[in-house]
C-alpha cells in the first residue's frame, strides 16, 4: 500500500518496539526457559546509541548487529540479503564508518554510534544522496537501497578523508573523485536489479560532478 | 472491457501523466527504508516466532530416519514440521518438485524440516542438530551426458518447420553449423525468499514476497487443501523476483505449516545459502544452430535445435522461439528436446527462451555475417522480415527492428569497428565492437482492477498486481490520474493484496501493458458513474486539471463523490488480435569492450540499447529496467554460471561470493534509447513489455565484442578470460 496510513502505522510500531528494554520475544522466552535448560543462551546487556538516540537491550550474544536492528528495535530498513558479509545490503555506519552490519556482533558494539537509513532521512525530509537517488532512479525493488545509500554516504567521506582504495594511483596522494574510484568503493553493495549506472549518477551528482 | 478491436485515441493519448518520466512514487520509502518487505512486517501480527529450514543433503534418495529429539529439547524450540507430522499435502499446479521433501528426496536442499523457535538464534541453534539419516540414489547431474536420452516433450510445441530446411541448407553457397552451450543461472535476487504466516479461525495470511499473487493463492490452497477463500497473500514489496518469485516456493508453505503446528505466526526466510539449490533456476542449454546463406547474405536456411534437462514433470528451456520470429529464410526448422536430470528444478528467469536463445543465434548471425565478408548490422537488416515467417500471411503488429539497429549503429559510432578482429589496441589492451538483435514477445493476459474515487477526492486503485522493481505502483497511479484527470498527489495505488481483484502479476514482461490496461478498464467504469451521478453527457466528457467538462459545464470531480464514495471494478479481457497480427518488441543491443592483452581479462566499456517496446508509458522506470536487464546481460556473458557437482548432483557455487553477478566495477554507464511508438493493436495503452527485452541480445553483443576485440570466438557461456588466453593475439 502507498500512501499516508501505513507509513504512519509502521512508524508507530517502530516507535512502541524501541523504546522498550530488548525485544520481547526472545527475553521472554529465555528467562521462561532458563531454569529447564543446560544450554540456554548467553544473553548480554548491551547499551548503545542507534540514530541519536540511546538504546539498551539484553540480548543472545548471537545476535548480529543486524537482527539487533531488524528484530529487536524494528528499525527494518537495513535489509539482510545474505547475512554473511556478500552482499552490502545490511550496510549501516558505526562511529561513521560503514561495516556489514550482518557480520558483527550485536554486544561487540557497546558504547558505538550506529546510524541507519532511517537516521539518514526520513520521507519528506529526505538525506541529499536519498533525494539524488529517487531522482536518477537509482533502485528499482529497492532491497538493496539503503545499504547501497549508506555506503555512498561512506564513500564520499572516505575519499574527502584521502583513504586510498585498491584502484588509487598512489597510497600517499588523495584519491580523487573519479568514477573507477566511486565503483570500486561501492563493489561491496550488489544490486541485482542492476541500477548501477543510475547509482553513479546519483553519487556524482552529490559528489558535485554532474555524471 | 473487451479489447478486439485496434485502439483508437483515447484519454491516455494526451500523456500528460503517461509517457512523462516521473519519479516513483514509493521511491520515498524505497529511499528510506521505510517500504516493508515480506520479513520485516512487525506491525501485521503479535507474537511472531522464528522458523528455520532444513534442506536436504543429498540430491536424490530417501530420509531412512530423521533424529528430532536434540532439536525439540534445544532452548526455545516451539516445535518442528517434517513430511512425518506435516499432514497430507498436494501440490501447486505449477510447482515440478514438493516444497516439503522427505522421505523421498527429489533435489539437493529440497526443504526437509522447518524448526521453530523463539529467536532466530535459538531456531538456527536448534536446526542444526537435525541429523537426517540418508539412503542417497544415483542420479543424472550432466546434461552433456543426458542429451543423447533426451526425448520430445508432449508440450511447448517442441517442433517447428516450415519449407524444406534439409534442401535448402544443403543448396546453400555459405553455410555455418556450430553448437553453443549456455549454463545454468540463478535468480539472485537480493531480497531472500520470506513469508509470514499466522492462521485465524482455519483461514491463513501469508505476508509474503511473490510476483504472481494469483498463482501463489491458488497453489497454496493446493498444496494444504484448503479453499482458496480461506487463503490470503499479501505482497506489497518484492526485493526483486526475475522470476524465482513467479510460483509458491517453501518459506510460504513451511512459514503456514508451522504456524499450524505452533499455534503462533510464524515467520521465516530462505538462507541465502539455501536459495540457489532450494529455489527454481534457468537450466542449462546445448543448442545447435545451422544457417545457409547466399553469397549476397540472404538467409535461406535456419535451424535452431535445443537441449535441456529438467525434474521428472519439468518443462523446457525454450531456447529456439526467437528463431521462429527473427529473420526470414525460405527453409525453417526448430526442435526442442527435453532430458531427465536430477538437479534441483529448472524453470523460469527473465527472458526465459530468449535469453539463452539469443546468446546462442546472435554469436550465430555474428559468425555468418564474418564468414559472408558482411558488417553484422548489415546482415541483419538484409535478413529483415514483415511477417511470421513461419506464416506469412500473420503480420507483426508493428517491427522496428531496422530502425532500431540503424539508430544504434549511428550512435554507438559502429563505423569505427574494424572488421578484422584482434586489430584495434590501446594501450595493453584490445578494444571490439560487438552487435546483437533482440526480440521478445509481448504477451496479452487478461487483468483486473478496481477504483474507488473517495468523498475527499482521493483516487484510490487496488490490483493484486505486484511491483518487483518494475514501476508498476507508478505507471498504474499515471494511467488513473490520466482517466480521470487528478494529480498524481490524489492517487492511492495499492498492490500486492489477493483479497484485490486478479491482475496479469509481474512475469514475462507482461505486467506493464496488461496491468494498466485493466486500471483503464476500471477507470472508464468510474468515470461512466462519475458522468451519471454529475447528470453530464458522457459522449463529450473530458476529464482534466481535476475537473470534468462537459457541453459547456466545468464541474470540479470533487462534486462527484460528496455525498458518496464510488466505486468501479473492471478488467482488460482481450480478443483475437495477438492470433492475428504477431506482437514483439525488439531491441538492437551494442557493446564495446577491452580485453587486456596480457591477462585477457574482459571489461565493458560502453553499452547501448535502441528499443522498440510500443508507448513508454513512463521513460525513467521502463530505461531502469533496460539497464537492469542489460547488467544481467552482462552478467550472463562474462561471469553467471551454477558449477555443477555432477557426482553429488547440486550447484556447488551456491552464495553470492562463489555465484558472481555484475558489481558496480563491472557496469560501464548505459545507454538507451526508446522509439516509443505507441501500438494500436496491444492494449487501450498502446504499450508493450519491456523488462526483459534489455536482456535479449545484450550478452551476445558483449561476447561479439569479445570476439572483435580478440579474434577468439567462445561458444561456451560464460567467457571467461581462461577461455581466451592459449588463443589471445599477440
Ligand atoms: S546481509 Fe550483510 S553483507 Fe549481505
Ligand atoms: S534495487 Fe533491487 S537489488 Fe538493487
Amino acid at each position: 500500500m502507498i500512501g499516508g496510513d501505513e507509513f504512519d502505522i509502521s512508524r508507530r510500531a517502530v516507535l512502541l518496539g524501541g523504546g522498550a528494554l530488548a525485544g520481547a520475544g526472545p527475553v521472554r522466552a529465555a528467562t521462561r526457559k532458563e531454569t529447564d535448560m543446560q544450554d540456554s543462551p548467553t544473553m548480554m546487556e548491551v547499551s548503545f546509541s542507534v540514530n541519536g538516540e540511546a538504546r539498551r537491550l539484553r540480548l543472545d550474544t548471537r545476535t548480529s548487529l543486524l537482527d539487533a536492528l531488524r528484530e529487536h528495535l524494528q528499525l527494518t530498513g537495513s535489509k539482510k540479503g545474505c547475512d554473511h558479509g556478500q552482499c552490502g545490503a545490511c550496510t549501516v555506519l558505526v562511529q561513521g564508518r560503514r561495516i556489514n552490519s550482518c557480520l558483527s556482533l550485536a554486544v561487540m558494539h557497546e558504547g558505538d554510534e550506529i546510524t541507519t537509513i532511517e537516521g539518514l532521512g526520513q520521507p519528506g525530509e529526505l538525506h541529499p544522496m536519498q533525494a539524488a537517488f529517487l531522482h536518477h532512479d537509482g533502485f528499482q525493488c529497492g532491497y538493496c537501497t539503503p545499504g547501497q545509500i549508506c555506503s555512498a554516504v561512506a564513500v564520499l567521506a572516505e575519499l574527502q578523508a584521502g583513504i586510498p582504495s585498491h584502484v588509487s594511483p598512489s597510497l600517499t596522494e588523495a584519491p580523487t573523485l573519479s568514477e573507477a574510484e566511486l565503483r570500486e568503493r561501492m563493489s561491496g553493495n550488489i544490486c541485482r536489479c542492476g541500477a548501477y549506472s543510475n547509482i553513479m549518477e546519483a553519487m556524482r551528482e552529490i559528489a558535485g560532478e554532474p555524471a | 472491457m473487451k479489447f478486439d478491436a485496434p485502439a483508437t485515441t483515447n484519454p491516455i493519448d494526451r500523456q500528460r501523466f503517461i509517457g512523462q518520466p516521473l519519479d516513483r512514487i514509493e521511491g520515498q520509502l524505497k529511499v528510506t527504508g521505510s517500504a516493508p518487505y515480506a520479513y520485516e512486517r512487525h506491525e501485521v501480527v503479535p507474537d511472531q516466532a522464528y522458523g528455520y529450514i532444513i534442506g536436504a543433503g543429498i540430491a536424490k534418495g530417501r530420509i531412512k530416519a530423521m533424529d528430532l529429539d536434540a532439536a525439540r529439547a534445544a532452548p526455545g524450540v516451539l516445535g518442528i514440521v517434517t513430511a512425518a507430522n506435516a499432514g497430507k499435502l498436494g501440490k501447486g499446479k505449477r510447482n515440478t518438485a514438493r516444497l516439503l521433501g522427505g522421505p523421498e528426496i527429489e533435489h539437493y536442499d529440497q526443504a526437509i524440516a522447518i524448526v521453530v523457535a523463539e529467536s532466530f538464534e535459538m531456531a538456527r541453534a536448534a536446526a542444526l542438530l537435525i541429523r537426517p539419516d540418508y539412503e542417497a540414489q544415483p542420479g543424472q547431474f550432466d546434461l552433456a551426458a543426458a542429451q543423447e536420452r533426451a526425448v520430445k516433450p508432449e508440450s511447448g510445441d517442441p517442433d517447428s518447420g516450415f519449407g524444406d530446411f534439409a534442401r535448402d541448407y544443403a543448396q546453400a553457397p555459405v553455410t555455418l553449423d556450430e553448437t553453443y552451450t549456455t549454463p545454468d543461472q540463478s535468480h539472485a535476487m537480493m531480497e531472500p525468499h520470506a513469508s509470514i504466516a499466522a492462521w485465524k479461525d482455519g483461514a491463513v495470511t501469508i505476508w509474503t514476497s511473490n510476483q504472481m499473487i494469483a498463482w501463489g493463492k491458488a497453489d497454496v490452497a493446493e498444496t494444504l487443501g484448503l479453499p482458496p477463500e480461506k487463503v490470503r497473500l499479501d505482497s506489497p514489496y518484492v526485493g526483486g523476483g526475475f522470476g524465482g518469485k513467479l510460483f509458491l516456493r517453501a518459506d510460504c508453505i513451511l512459514a503456514a505449516l508451522a504456524a499450524r503446528e505452533v499455534g503462533r505466526p510464524v515467520k521465516v526466510a530462505l538462507t541465502r545459502p539455501m536459495i540457489f539449490n532450494n529455489t527454481t533456476h534457468r537450466p542449462a542449454t546445448r543448442q545447435r544452430i545451422r544457417l545457409g546463406a547466399a553469397p549476397d547474405g540472404r538467409l535461406l536456411a535456419i535451424a535452431h535445435e535445443s537441449w535441456s534437462g529438467n525434474l521428472p514433470g519439468g518443462a523446457t528451456e525454450t531456447a529456439v522461439h526467437q528463431t521462429r520470429l527473427l529473420y526470414a529464410a525460405p527453409g525453417r526448422l526448430t526442435r526442442t528436446r527435453l532430458a531427465r536430470l536430477d538437479l534441483p528444478e529448472g524453470n523460469a528467469m527473465r527472458a526465459p527462451g530468449e535469453a539463452s536463445g539469443l546468446m546462442a543465434l546472435e554469436v550465430a548471425m555474428d559468425e555468418m555475417a564474418e564468414r559472408l565478408g558482411m558488417d553484422p548490422v548489415q546482415f541483419r537488416i538484409l535478413n529483415d522480415t514483415r511477417v511470421d515467417p513461419e506464416n506469412p500471411g500473420r503480420p507483426f503488429s508493428q517491427r522496428h527492428l531496422v530502425e532500431c539497429l540503424k539508430r544504434g549503429a549511428q550512435r554507438f559510432g559502429w563505423a569505427q569497428r574494424q572488421a578484422k578482429p584482434g586489430q584495434r589496441r590501446e594501450g595493453g589492451a584490445f578494444i571490439g565492437l560487438g552487435v546483437a538483435a533482440g526480440i521478445r514477445n509481448n504477451l496479452l493476459t487478461k487483468s483486473a482492477a478496481r477504483v474507488r474515487l473517495t468523498r475527499d477526492c482521493r483516487l484510490i486503485v487496488e490490483t493484486d498486481m505486484t511491483d518487483i522493481g518494475t514501476g508498476s505502483y507508478t505507471i498504474i497511479a499515471q494511467t488513473a490520474a490520466e482517466m480521470l484527470g487528478l494529480p498524481m498527489a490524489q492517487v492511492e495505488v495499492r498492490l500486492g493484496d489477493s483479497d484485490s481483484p486478479v491482475s496479469a502479476g509481474s512475469g514475462g514482461q507482461w505486467g506493464a501493458n496488461n496491468a494498466t490496461a485493466g486500471v483503464y478498464a476500471a477507470c472508464v467504469g468510474l468515470r461512466q458513474l462519475i458522468v451519471a451521478r454529475l447528470g453530464l453527457n458522457e459522449a463529450d466528457a473530458v476529464f482534466a486539471d481535476g475537473r470534468v467538462q462537459s457541453g459547456g459545464n466545468r464541474t470540479a470531480l470533487a462534486q462527484a463523490a460528496r455525498q458518496g464514495e464510488l466505486v468501479a471494478e473492471d478488467g482488460i479481457e482481450y480478443g483475437d488480435l495477438a492470433e492475428r497480427y504477431q506482437q514483439s518488441t525488439f531491441a538492437a543491443h551494442f557493446a564495446e569492450v577491452s580485453v587486456d592483452a596480457a591477462t585477457a581479462e574482459i571489461r565493458v566499456r560502453r553499452m547501448l540499447a535502441v528499443c522498440d517496446a510500443g508507448r513508454i508509458l513512463n521513460p525513467k522506470s521502463a530505461r531502469s529496467q533496460v539497464i537492469g536487464a542489460m547488467t544481467m546481460g552482462v552478467g550472463a556473458a562474462l561471469m553467471e554460471e551454477l558449477a555443477v557437482d555432477h557426482q553429488r548432483g547440486y550447484f556447488a557455487n551456491h552464495d553470492l561470493a562463489g555465484y558472481e553477478v555484475p558489481v558496480h566495477a563491472d557496469i560501464p554507464h548505459q545507454e538507451v534509447v526508446f522509439l516509443d511508438e505507441p501500438d494500436p493493436l496491444s492494449s487501450p495503452m498502446k504499450a508493450k513489455g519491456v523488462g526483459e527485452l534489455g536482456l535479449c541480445g545484450a550478452a551476445a553483443a558483449v561476447a561479439n565484442a569479445v570476439y572483435n576485440a580478440t579474434g577468439v570466438r567462445v561458444r561456451d557461456y560464460p567467457v571467461t578470460l581462461d577461455k581466451l588466453l592459449a588463443a589471445m593475439p599477440a
